[in-house]
C-alpha cells in the first residue's frame, strides 16, 4: 500500500495545500469551510471519471469517449426520471451504470479483438454515441429531471461532507482493493508495461481489458448521472469541457500515459488539484485567457518537475 | 509499378474511395458538378486537410499532436489581425500567422524532446496555452481578412477551385520533393525504428523537433486558409479539429504505431471525411439521423482497416 | 620503449582500460585491445562475453563507464553512431539497422556517406549497387520494401549498406550468419579487398571454419574481459573453445542419464502443419526425456514451439497430452493443470519478463490463474530460485537492472513454480554467461530425471548433442532430420540443417 505513495503521487497534494495558501492570501473566504467542502462536492465530478481513466491508462490505453458517455448515462437517467413512471425512475442509476459498462464493453472489442489504437475506436465511438444522442433528443436538451436520489448523491452532505465526495472516496477504495489485491489489478498493470508477455505469461489479455474498459465506462456513468443531479437536467455537450481535465488530473497524479504505472491515491489528488485550481482562478476572476495558459502551464510544469527529477538518475 | 502500388496500398484505397464518394456527391447535388459546389466542397476539405497534414508530421514519428486545434485557433486570431492593410502588408503577415505556427510545434517538440513528456500529454497542456494566448488575442470572434486576398484563396483559377490548388501545390511542390530528403526520409526512419534510425548516424532528436516543428507550421498554414474562409478570428475552433485531425490521418492510412503513411493519404482521410458529412447533408437521411451515420461510417472505416488482425494466424502478431 | 612503439605499424584503433557497466553487471571490465590497418582481427567468445559490448562502445551506440578510446592515437570521444562514421568506423549490427517500413533504396540514401537532412544524392547507390551485384544480391529490388525481404536478403542489403560508407574501420558483427555459403564466400571476397586497400576489420563470427578462413589475428573474450590475443593458426579449435568457455567443453554439461525407452509419452504432437510454415511435423516426448529441436534460424522450429502453446491459428494435426487428445488454444489453457506446458520464449526481455515490476511480482505472473496454486507462496519458487542462485538485492529489485542471465532465472522459476509435467525452452541460453549456462543445463538435466519432459530449441550445437537423448533438425518447416545416440553429432546437425541431403540428392537428378 505505502508503494501507492511515490512522490509523485504526492505531488499535487503539495500543490492543493499551495494553492489553499495562496489562494488565502488573496481571498481570505478560501480558507473557510463551506468553500473547501463545496470543492470536495465539486471535485468528485472530474473524480469519478479520472478514477475511471487511470484504470484505463494504468492498462495503457487512453478513453476518449468519457464526453458522451457521461452524457448519455446523464440523458438517459433524466429520461427515466422524466417519464414519471415509479419503477422506470427507481432503476435510472443502475441503468445508467449498465449503459456505461456496455459502451465500455464496446471501446474493449475494438481496443483488444480488433486491435485498434484506444485513441482512435474510442474517439470514434465517442461520435457515435453523439450521433445517437442528437438523434433520439432532436438536438434540443433533453427533457426529463432527476430523481431524489440522483439530486441527494449529488448535493447531498451527510456529517457536513458532501455526499458525492463520500462516494467517491467509496469507489476509490474499492477499485484500489481491486487494483492491488485481486489478479486483475495485477494483470492490469503488467499489461500496462509489457502486454505480450502477460499475453505469454498465461493470461486472458482481451477480458482484462473489455473489464478495464467497462469500469471505466461506469465511472465516467456514474458521473453523468451525478451532474445531472446536480444541474437537475441533462444537456448536449456536458461532458465535452471533461475529457481533458480528466486526462490531466490522472498524469499529473503521477500515473504513466504509457501504462503500468501509477495509482488512484495520485489520481484524487490529481482532481482536488485541478478543481481547486480551476476554482480559485475563477474566483480571483482572472479571465477565461489568463486561466487556459495558467492552467497549461501548470500542468506542464508539474510534468516536467516528474520527468526531469528523474532524469538525474537515469 | 506494381511495387510502387504494393508500397502506397493505402494511399491508392484513400484516393479510391475519395473518387468514388465525391463522384457520388457530385451526382446528388441538386445544383450539379458546378464550380460553386465545388468551390466550397474542396474549401470545407482543405481546411481539415491541412489540420491532418498537421497531424501526420506528429504521428509519423510515433507521436501525436492534441494541440493542431489550438495552434489553428491562435494562428487564426493572429491573421485576424494582420491580412488586412497595404499588399506588403499582408504578406508580412501571412508569413508571420505561419511562423507563429511553427513556433507552438517548436515549443511542442522542445517539451517533447528535452522535457522527455510523452507527446499526448505535452501537447495536450501547450494546447491549453495556446488557446489562452488566442483568447487574449480575440476574446470574442472578431477581426478581418482582406476581402480580395479571402476571394482569391477561396474561389477559383479557371475553373479549379483554388483549395485544389493549393493542396496540389502542397503534394507536388513539397511533399514530393521533401519525401526525397534526409529529413523526409528520417521521419520515417524515427517512427518506424528509432534504433534502426540511432545507429544509422540519424540525429533522432533532431528530426523529432523537427517533426513537431512541422506539425506546428501545417497547423498555421491551416489556421491562415480557415482565416481565408471565414475572415473573421475565433479562439473557439480548437477541440472539433484536433480530433477530427486524428480521424482523418488513420482514414488516410497513417498508422499511429509511426513510420507509415504519407502527406498525400493524411489530405485524402480529411477530403473522405469532409466528403461524407457533405454527402450526409444531401443524401436524404433525415438531419437527425446525420451525426449518428458519420459515427457509424467513421467506426466502420476504421475497424475495417483493424480486420487485418483477425486473419492474423500468429497471436503474437497482434501484439507487434 | 618509445622508440619501439614507434616502429610498430600505428594502430587505427586502440582501446584503453575499457569497462562498461549496466546496473551491477560488468559487461566489460578493464580491456586493452587493438586493432590495425589492414588486418581482419576476429573477436571471438561465448555469448554474454561482451563482444557485442566492445563493438558497440566502438559503433558509438553505447559510451564506456571508464576507459579511453584512440584513433590514429588521438583520444576520441564516440558520442553517437554520427560522431564514429565521421572518424570511418562503420558497423554491420547484429540487430539490423534497417528502417523497415523504408524501401532498399530510401535506407541506402539514409546511410550514404554525407546524407544529412537535406536533398540526398543517389550517386552513392551506384557503390551499394555494385556491392550488392557483387555478392549474389542482384535480385534485390531497390524499391522493395525492407520489412517483406527475406532476413539473408536484409544482411546483404546491411553489408552494401556498410561498404557504401567507405569504412577505414569495419565491424562485421554475425554480418553473414544468415547467408548461405557461396553468398558467404563472395562476401569475404569483399572483405579481403577492403582489407588489402588498408581498411581494418574486426570480424564476429559463432562460425568457427570462417574466422579460420578470413581472420589475421584473433582476440579471445570471456566474461568481459580478453584472455588472449593471437595470430590465427596458433592455437586449434580445442585450444580457443577451452579458451572462450574457461574450462573443458565437456565440465560444462551434467552426465546424461539414460532415458527409459518405455517411459509414459508426455507429449505426443502428430502431422503438425500451419499455414504452410510447418508441414507435417511428428514429435513425441517421454517422461524423462530431453528432445532437442535443432536447425538454422527461422527454419520453423520455434514457430512449432509456439503452436504447442497454443500460440498459432489454425493448425492441423492431433496433440495428446499424457495420452489425452487435447486442443490447446492459449497460454491460459496450457498452463492449467489438466495441461500443465510451459514455454520459456525467445526473448526474454520483450516476452518472458515485465522488465518494469520487480522479480516476486514476475515470478507470481504465471502462476495467479493457477486455481490450485497460491500465488504469494514463497515455497513454491524457493527450490529453483535456490537452486540457480539468483543474484539479487530484494525480491522487490526490478528484473531490468539484472543481468541477462539473472533474468533468464526468475522467467525459468516463474514456470517451473507451475510444475510443469513438459517444458518448452526457446533458446534459454542466448546472450548468457557461462556460469548460467551450467546451472541451467544442471536444473534441464534434474527437471528431467525428476521425470518432466523436456522440448529444448536451441542454436547451439553442442547442447543439442550433450543435453538432449534425440534431436529433430529443421529446414523449410520440416523436420529432416531426427538424430539419437551415436547419430547425433555436430557433422550430422549441421548437414541436415542445411538440408544437404536432399541438395546433393536433387542436383543429381
Amino acid at each position: 500500500m505505502l508503494r501507492g505513495l511515490s512522490l509523485d503521487s504526492l505531488m499535487p497534494y503539495f500543490g492543493v495545500v499551495l494553492l489553499i495558501i495562496g489562494g488565502s492570501f488573496f481571498f481570505p473566504q478560501v480558507l473557510s469551510a463551506d468553500y473547501l467542502t463545496q470543492q470536495l462536492q465539486i471535485a468528485a465530478f472530474l473524480g469519478f471519471l479520472a478514477t475511471g481513466a487511470t484504470v484505463v491508462i494504468l492498462l495503457g490505453h487512453i478513453d476518449l469517449s468519457v464526453p458522451w458517455i457521461l452524457t448519455g448515462a446523464a440523458i438517459l437517467s433524466t429520461a427515466l426520471v422524466g417519464t414519471g413512471n415509479p419503477f422506470l425512475s427507481a432503476i435510472a442509476v443502475p441503468a445508467a451504470l449498465v449503459f456505461g459498462a456496455l459502451i465500455g464493453i464496446v471501446n474493449g472489442i475494438g481496443v483488444a479483438i480488433l486491435r485498434i489504437p484506444s485513441m482512435v475506436w474510442t474517439l470514434a465511438v465517442n461520435s457515435m454515441l453523439l450521433g445517437l444522442a442528437v438523434l433520439n433528443t432532436g438536438g434540443f436538451n433533453p427533457k426529463g429531471e432527476a430523481s431524489a436520489l440522483m439530486k441527494t448523491m449529488a448535493s447531498g452532505d451527510i456529517l457536513g461532507l458532501p455526499v458525492s465526495f463520500l462516494i467517491w472516496i467509496a469507489l476509490c477504495i474499492v477499485l484500489a482493493w481491486f487494483l492491488t489485491r485481486t489478479p486483475f489489478g495485477r494483470y492490469l498493470r503488467s499489461i500496462g508495461f509489457n502486454e505480450k508477455a502477460t499475453f505469454l505469461s498465461g493470461v486472458s489479455t482481451p477480458s482484462v481489458v473489455f473489464a478495464a474498459f467497462a469500469i471505466a465506462g461506469m465511472c465516467s456513468a456514474l458521473g453523468g448521472v451525478m451532474l445531472a443531479g446536480y444541474a437537475n437536467q441533462a444537456y448536449q455537450s456536458m461532458g465535452d469541457p471533461f475529457l481533458l481535465p480528466t486526462i490531466a488530473a490522472v498524469v499529473i497524479g503521477g500515473t504513466s500515459i504509457l501504462g503500468g504505472r501509477g495509482g488512484l491515491f495520485g489520481t484524487i489528488g490529481g482532481a482536488l488539484f485541478i478543481t481547486l485550481l480551476t476554482s480559485i482562478l475563477s474566483v480571483m476572476q482572472i479571465e477565461d485567457a489568463w486561466r487556459n495558459i495558467i492552467f497549461g502551464t501548470i500542468i506542464l510544469v508539474m510534468l516536467l518537475f516528474q520527468t526531469l527529477r528523474k532524469g538525474d538518475t537515469a | 509499378m506494381l511495387d510502387y502500388l504494393k508500397s502506397n496500398r493505402r494511399e491508392m484505397i484513400a484516393a479510391l474511395v475519395l473518387i468514388v464518394l465525391l463522384a457520388v456527391y457530385l451526382g446528388t447535388h441538386p445544383r450539379g458538378a458546378s464550380t460553386y459546389v465545388m468551390t466550397i466542397w474542396a474549401n470545407q476539405c482543405l481546411i481539415l486537410g491541412l489540420a491532418a497534414c498537421a497531424q501526420f508530421f506528429a504521428v509519423v514519428v510515433r507521436g501525436i499532436d492534441l494541440s493542431v486545434g489550438a495552434v489553428m485557433a491562435l494562428s487564426n486570431c493572429v491573421a485576424s489581425y494582420l491580412l488586412d492593410g497595404s499588399a506588403f502588408g499582408i504578406a508580412i503577415g501571412m508569413v508571420a500567422v505561419v511562423v507563429v505556427g511553427a513556433l507552438c510545434g517548436l515549443i511542442n517538440g522542445l517539451v517533447v524532446v528535452y522535457g522527455r513528456i510523452q507527446p499526448i500529454v505535452a501537447t495536450l497542456a501547450t494546447a491549453s496555452i495556446f488557446v489562452g494566448i488566442a483568447l487574449l488575442l480575440r476574446p470574442t470572434p472578431g477581426g478581418a481578412v482582406n476581402y480580395d486576398l479571402a476571394d482569391a484563396m477561396t474561389l477559383d483559377v479557371l475553373g479549379i477551385p483554388t483549395a485544389m490548388v493549393i493542396a496540389g501545390v502542397a503534394v507536388i511542390g513539397f511533399w514530393l520533393p521533401f519525401r526525397r530528403t534526409g529529413l523526409g526520409l528520417g521521419l520515417y526512419a524515427l517512427g518506424s525504428s528509432e534504433q534502426a534510425a540511432f545507429q544509422s548516424g540519424i540525429n533522432t532528436k533532431f528530426i523529432r523537433l523537427a517533426a513537431f516543428t512541422l506539425a506546428g507550421l501545417f497547423g498555421g498554414l491551416a489556421g491562415l486558409f480557415y482565416s481565408f474562409v471565414t475572415t473573421t478570428g475565433d479562439a473557439g475552433i480548437a477541440a472539433s479539429f484536433t480530433l477530427n485531425s486524428i480521424a482523418a490521418v488513420v482514414l488516410g492510412g497513417v498508422l499511429l504505431r509511426g513510420g507509415v503513411g504519407s502527406l498525400i493519404g493524411a489530405l485524402a482521410g480529411a477530403f473522405i471525411l469532409k466528403t461524407i458529412a457533405a454527402l450526409m447533408f444531401f443524401s436524404g437521411i433525415p438531419s437527425l439521423a446525420q451525426p449518428l451515420f458519420e459515427g457509424l461510417i467513421l467506426a466502420a472505416a476504421i475497424a475495417i482497416g483493424g480486420a487485418d488482425v483477425l486473419r492474423a494466424r500468429n497471436k503474437l502478431e497482434a501484439f507487434s | 620503449m618509445v622508440a619501439q612503439m614507434s616502429d610498430m605499424k600505428n594502430p587505427l584503433l586502440e582501446m584503453r582500460g575499457i569497462s562498461k557497466h549496466f546496473g551491477a553487471t560488468k559487461a566489460l571490465d578493464g580491456v586493452d585491445f587493438v586493432c590495425n590497418p589492414g588486418e581482419v582481427h576476429a573477436v571471438l567468445g561465448e555469448n554474454g562475453a561482451g563482444k557485442s559490448t566492445l563493438m558497440k562502445l566502438i559503433a558509438g551506440v553505447l559510451q564506456p563507464t571508464h576507459g579511453q578510446i584512440c584513433i590514429d592515437g588521438k583520444a576520441v570521444f564516440l558520442n553517437s553512431p554520427k560522431a564514429a562514421l565521421s572518424h570511418g568506423l562503420v558497423c554491420m549490427f547484429q540487430e539490423l539497422s534497417l528502417v523497415p517500413d523504408l524501401t532498399v533504396r530510401e535506407n541506402l540514401l539514409l546511410g550514404a556517406p554525407g546524407a544529412g537532412i537535406g536533398w540526398l544524392r543517389s550517386e552513392a547507390l551506384a557503390k551499394a549497387q555494385d556491392v550488392l551485384a557483387r555478392i549474389e544480391g542482384k535480385s534485390i529490388k531497390m524499391g522493395a520494401r525492407v520489412a517483406d525481404l527475406t532476413l539473408p536478403q536484409r544482411q546483404q542489403v546491411e553489408i552494401a549498406k556498410a561498404m557504401m560508407k567507405r569504412p577505414r574501420l569495419l565491424i562485421l558483427d554475425e554480418a553473414t550468419s544468415a547467408l548461405g555459403a557461396s553468398v558467404v564466400e563472395r562476401v569475404f571476397d569483399l572483405v579481403r579487398e577492403e582489407r588489402d586497400n588498408g581498411t581494418a576489420i574486426l570480424f564476429i563470427s559463432h562460425r568457427f571454419h570462417e574466422v579460420e578462413a578470413l581472420a589475421d589475428r584473433i582476440s579471445v573474450f570471456r566474461n568481459g574481459q580478453r584472455v588472449e590475443t593471437f595470430m590465427t593458426g596458433d592455437h586449434d579449435y580445442t585450444e580457443i573453445i577451452n579458451m572462450m568457455v574457461g574450462q573443458k567443453i565437456e565440465e560444462l554439461f551434467p552426465a546424461k542419464t539414460p532415458a527409459q525407452p518405455d517411459a509414459e509419452i508426455v507429449l505426443d504432437v502428430q502431422n503438425y502443419s500451419w499455414d504452410g510454415r510447418l508441414r507435417d511435423i511428428n514429435l513425441r516426448v517421454r517422461r524423462g526425456q530431453i528432445v532437442g529441436l535443432g536447425g538454422l534460424d527461422g527454419q520453423g522450429q520455434s514457430m512449432f514451439l509456439m503452436g504447442l502453446f497454443g500460440l498459432l491459428r489454425q493448425a492441423e494435426g492431433t496433440t495428446a497430452i499424457a495420452g489425452q487428445p487435447t486442443r490447446i488454444g492459449s497460454p491460459k489453457q496450457a498452463k492449467q493443470q489438466a495441461i500443465a506446458l510451459a514455454y520459456i520464449p525467445e526473448d526474454r526481455k520483450t516476452e518472458g519478463l515485465i522488465l518494469d515490476q520487480g522479480i516476486q511480482e514476475n515470478l507470481e505472473l504465471a502462476a495467479i490463474g493457477r486455481a490450485d496454486l497460491d500465488a504469494t507462496d514463497p515455497a513454491l519458487y524457493a527450490a529453483s530460485l535456490e537452486q540457480l542462485a539468483l543474484k539479487h538485492g530484494g525480491l522487490d529489485q526490478p528484473v531490468a537492472s539484472l543481468s541477462g542471465g539473472n533474468q533468464q532465472k526468475v522467467v525459468l522459476a516463474k514456470w517451473l513454480a507451475l510444475k510443469p509435467r513438459c517444458l518448452l525452452l526457446a533458446d534459454p541460453t542466448r546472450g548468457i554467461d557461462v556460469k548460467t549456462k551450467t546451472q541451467i543445463y544442471a536444473i534441464l538435466r534434474q527437471l528431467a530425471d525428476q521425470g518432466t519432459a523436456i522440448v529444448l530449441l536451441s542454436t547451439d550445437y553442442e547442447e543439442l548433442i550433450q543435453l538432449c537423448d534425440e534431436t529433430h533438425v529443421f529446414f523449410d518447416g520440416q523436420v529432416v532430420a531426427s538424430l539419437a545416440d551415436g547419430d547425433l553429432t555436430a557433422e550430422n546437425i549441421i548437414a541436415a540443417s542445411l538440408n544437404l541431403d536432399a541438395k546433393s540428392r536433387a542436383a543429381h537428378a
